[in-house]
């Protein structure tokens, strides 16, 4: 039954192919007196014709860890329509096909399979979530899949003789949990310490990274929360009963918001300081309201985010004058606007202009291997606050952050940018290389 | 001689798969292997439900069962798939013994109560145990292609035989077991306990053999969809699979083991096709993701509306002998009633 439909589709699609091809040599023939090197483009990997790239990702747009993070993907597409409005990637136009996962790793498998072998997709770009991505990274690397700019700061990301495919993107969890925890302990010495973290690879690299900068004898209690179990109760009132004045919390969004409430109605008012990645003012705002009520109140989630301390890696949304700002909001207001203009829009322009960076350097006709040698190359530093330590052996992204703290709704800077490694000893430094400008066209060069 | 005639039936099937799985992409290749491994589990429990007259909304916890023993021995023991799989039965029908036993005692909703207790509790155990059990990331599982097979062979290809295979040696022992004296025991005690005892047969060891069927299918189960999908975690062994199960079984044909084949199809394709209509008609986020759970209920109730006694039930009284012979009723999850009922049920 479906044979039929497809033969017909794969007919359509052969002759669209063979139209754009005609298309194409027409063009490249008039334009070759002009630029004589330029090569005709051709299909030259899977997921890539002489007019598309398609690329695939799996991402939470339902379930625990959608609140905010389902706002990502459309937002690296939003930047994708840009770039093929605006000449595309050396002609091609990118297509981005994202599936929702749920935020439940056997999910993960089944989309990723269909996008891999269905949809036959050039990369899985930015493939959303600690547990959910592990379960296909063996799985990509065994077929060769680029595997690029994982939205996760997983250490497990950076093993480049396993996973000679994959690459993470954003500030690891070790580095931000090595730059959280030396503010701690600069700033709040001798005061009783508290982790509340996810229990898995994304808050334990988390923790790793916080115990390597504050002394053994501050951490009072170490709680850990399961992301399909919303009752943190318990967490909470442990965390109290051990007298913690400073709670360190590697959370999603949904659970930062539950341990805020829970606080709140336990009245234990302890420092918060939240990894970048469930710190959002916007949607950490929008959850306390909508758990609020759920549960029956009303609290304004302004009041209940300030003061909390945080970091960036990206510049903070406040600065309206920054220029990586004005492009992102740009791109926001033209193909976004249903959206608000939050941390998790900025951060998937951001990752998207990555992509389209990475992607330029592969070359006209890329392979799958000439984008992992691209990126192997190094990539120079763009939308982030620090420069990435891609090279063949270290497969990190950003290596450094700002903190902040949470006032009226926004994120305001309170530090420079200090970059570090992920090791145990490894200094924190503050970084005086700066950021380069954007691009007035909005577009990395190649 | 049934066996011999099953036997013949399986290498046609087996052959017909096999030249399938050559013409059909990769993708297809891995759904098939997706389908046979719901087919074990679902195969089960239709004959659970179809001929001992029990209900299990729980076993997708038996998979579970199958599913993280056979993760453990593969990771741990390092032993060939083979035993792996024959592991995970024997490890399933423990599980299923020990609950059979406490089951047959309760009876329709109590019974459904009690397995429905075990698919909710027993997934948490992985997040309890997370040092055994990897917690909510869960293990993960892959297997090789043998080398004989030439480096170019496509892995899911390989995904597709060794679980189609399984599926076949599954069915063709339960087909038997269907049909041969415990078969007939089981229907007995699933008309009528009262005149099953009185003829002499134990019917409380019937159940729970019945049970232990069953959960060993599920475990079969279980460790094949974990070998497919790279992955045992406890997102994956939730109450929704458990209802899919059951509906698989009540969809495809109570009782009936083409039944199972069709139920399982639904299961697999029927979403994933659906989720393809709805991205490629720009539906996008919350909704696209949402559609085809709505599309699905939709498929559901219309199956059931159109053919009562499932597709198998269905595609017999439009294409086979006129009395729809093996594919039960749905009702038979009730407790019997006097025989004047039963006359009744029996003719509508």
């Amino acid at each position: 039954m479906r044979t039929p439909h497809r033969s017909v589709l794969a007919a359509v699609a052969g002759v669209a192919v063979v139209a754009l091809m005609a298309a194409g040599c027409g063009s490249s023939g008039s334009g070759s007196s002009a630029s004589g090197s330029k090569s005709a483009l051709t299909a030259s990997a899977p997921g890539i014709t002489a007019s598309t790239i398609t690329i695939g990702s799996h991402q939470p747009l339902t379930g625990v860890a959608a609140p905010g993070y389902d706002e990502i993907a459309p937002a690296s597409n939003a930047y994708f329509q840009y770039v093929n409005a605006h000449g595309g990637i050396y002609g091609r136009k990118i297509v981005y096909k994202f599936l929702n996962d749920q935020y439940d790793p056997t999910i993960t498998s089944t989309v990723v399979h269909q996008l891999v072998l269905q949809d036959n997709v050039y990369a899985i770009f930015d493939g959303l979530g600690t547990p959910t991505h592990l379960a296909v990274v063996k799985y990509l690397n065994s077929s060769k899949v680029p595997d690029v700019f994982v939205a996760s700061g997983c250490e497990c990301w950076n093993d480049p003789s396993t996973y000679p495919d994959t690459f993470g993107w954003q500030i690891d969890y070790v580095r931000e949990g090595k730059i959280l925890g030396a503010y701690i302990k600069q700033h709040f010495p001798g005061k009783k310490v508290g982790y509340f973290y996810q229990d898995d690879e994304f808050g334990q690299d988390g923790v790793k990274g916080l115990n390597y900068e504050i002394p053994k004898s501050q951490v009072v209690a170490a709680e850990s929360y399961n992301p399909t179990v919303t009752n943190v109760a318990p967490q909470v009132t442990a965390l109290k009963a051990a007298g913690a004045q400073v709670v360190v919390s590697f959370s999603v969004p949904a659970f930062t918001a539950l341990l805020r409430l829970n606080s709140l109605k336990l009245n234990f008012s302890p420092q918060l300081v939240v990894s970048d990645v469930g710190s959002d003012p916007i949607t950490l705002a929008g959850l306390l309201e909508s758990f609020a009520k759920q549960g029956g109140a009303t609290v304004s989630g302004n009041a209940l985010t300030q003061g909390i301390i945080t970091d960036g890696y990206l510049p903070s949304l406040g600065e309206t004058s920054n220029s990586w700002i004005k492009l992102m909001t740009m791109i926001h207001s033209k193909y976004l606007s249903k959206y608000p203009m939050d941390g998790n829009v900025a951060y998937g322009i951001a990752v998207g202009y990555t992509f389209v960076q990475a992607m330029l350097k592969a070359g006209r006709n890329p392979t799958r291997q000439d984008l992992i040698n691209a990126i192997n190359g190094g990539l120079p530093q763009g939308v982030s606050v620090a420069p990435y330590a891609y090279s063949s052996s270290d497969h990190n992204g950003i290596t450094g952050a700002y903190m902040a703290v949470i006032k009226n709704g926004a994120l305001s800077p309170i530090g420079p940018v200090q970059v570090t490694d992920t090791s145990p000893t490894g200094a924190i430094t503050t970084y005086t290389g700066g950021q380069p400008t954007a691009p007035a066209s909005g577009i990395p060069s190649p | 001689m049934t066996l011999l005639r099953h036997l013949a039936v399986a290498i046609v099937v087996a052959v017909v798969l096999a030249l399938i799985s050559i013409q059909i992409g990769s993708y297809r290749d891995y759904q098939m292997a997706e389908v046979a491994a719901y087919v074990v589990a679902v195969a089960g429990l239709t004959l659970l439900i179809g001929l001992s007259g029990q209900i299990s909304v729980g076993n997708g916890a038996f998979m579970a069962v199958g599913g993280y023993g056979g993760a453990l021995l593969m990771i741990h023991l390092n032993w060939p798939l083979e035993l792996v799989l024959l592991a995970s039965v024997v490890i399933a029908a423990v599980a299923g013994a020990i609950f059979g036993i406490a089951a047959a005692r309760l009876r329709g909703p109590y019974l459904a109560g009690a397995t429905l207790m075990l698919a909710v509790a027993l997934p948490t155990l992985a997040d309890q145990y997370a040092g055994v059990f990897g917690g909510d990331q869960g293990l993960s599982v892959s297997i090789n292609t043998p080398a004989f097979l030439g480096a170019t062979f496509p892995p899911t290809r390989w995904l597709a035989w060794v679980t189609c295979a399984a599926a076949l040696i599954a069915l063709v022992l339960l087909a038997n077991l269907g049909r041969s004296r415990i078969g007939r025991s089981w229907r007995a005690v699933r008309d009528d306990e009262v005149a099953a005892s009185l003829a002499g047969l134990n019917v409380a060891r019937l159940q729970i053999l019945a049970f232990v069927v069953s959960a060993a299918c599920a475990g079969l189960g279980g460790t094949l969809l974990a070998v497919v999908s790279g992955i045992v975690a406890p997102g994956a062994y939730t109450l929704t699979l458990s209802i899919g199960l059951l509906t698989a079984a009540v969809v495809g044909g109570l009782g009936s083991l083409a039944g199972a084949v069709w139920g399982s199809l639904v299961l697999v394709l029927v979403p994933s096709y659906l989720t393809n209509v709805a991205a490629s008609h720009g539906l996008s986020g919350a909704a696209s993701s949402s559609v085809p759970i709505a599309a699905y209920g939709v498929v559901l109730i219309i199956v059931m509306l159109v053919f009562p006694a499932g597709i198998q039930g269905g595609l017999r009284r439009l294409f086979g002998p006129a009395a729809p012979a093996a594919a039960v009723p749905i009702n038979v999850l009730r407790r019997r009633r006097p025989a004047s009922e039963h006359q009744k049920e029996g003719t509508t």
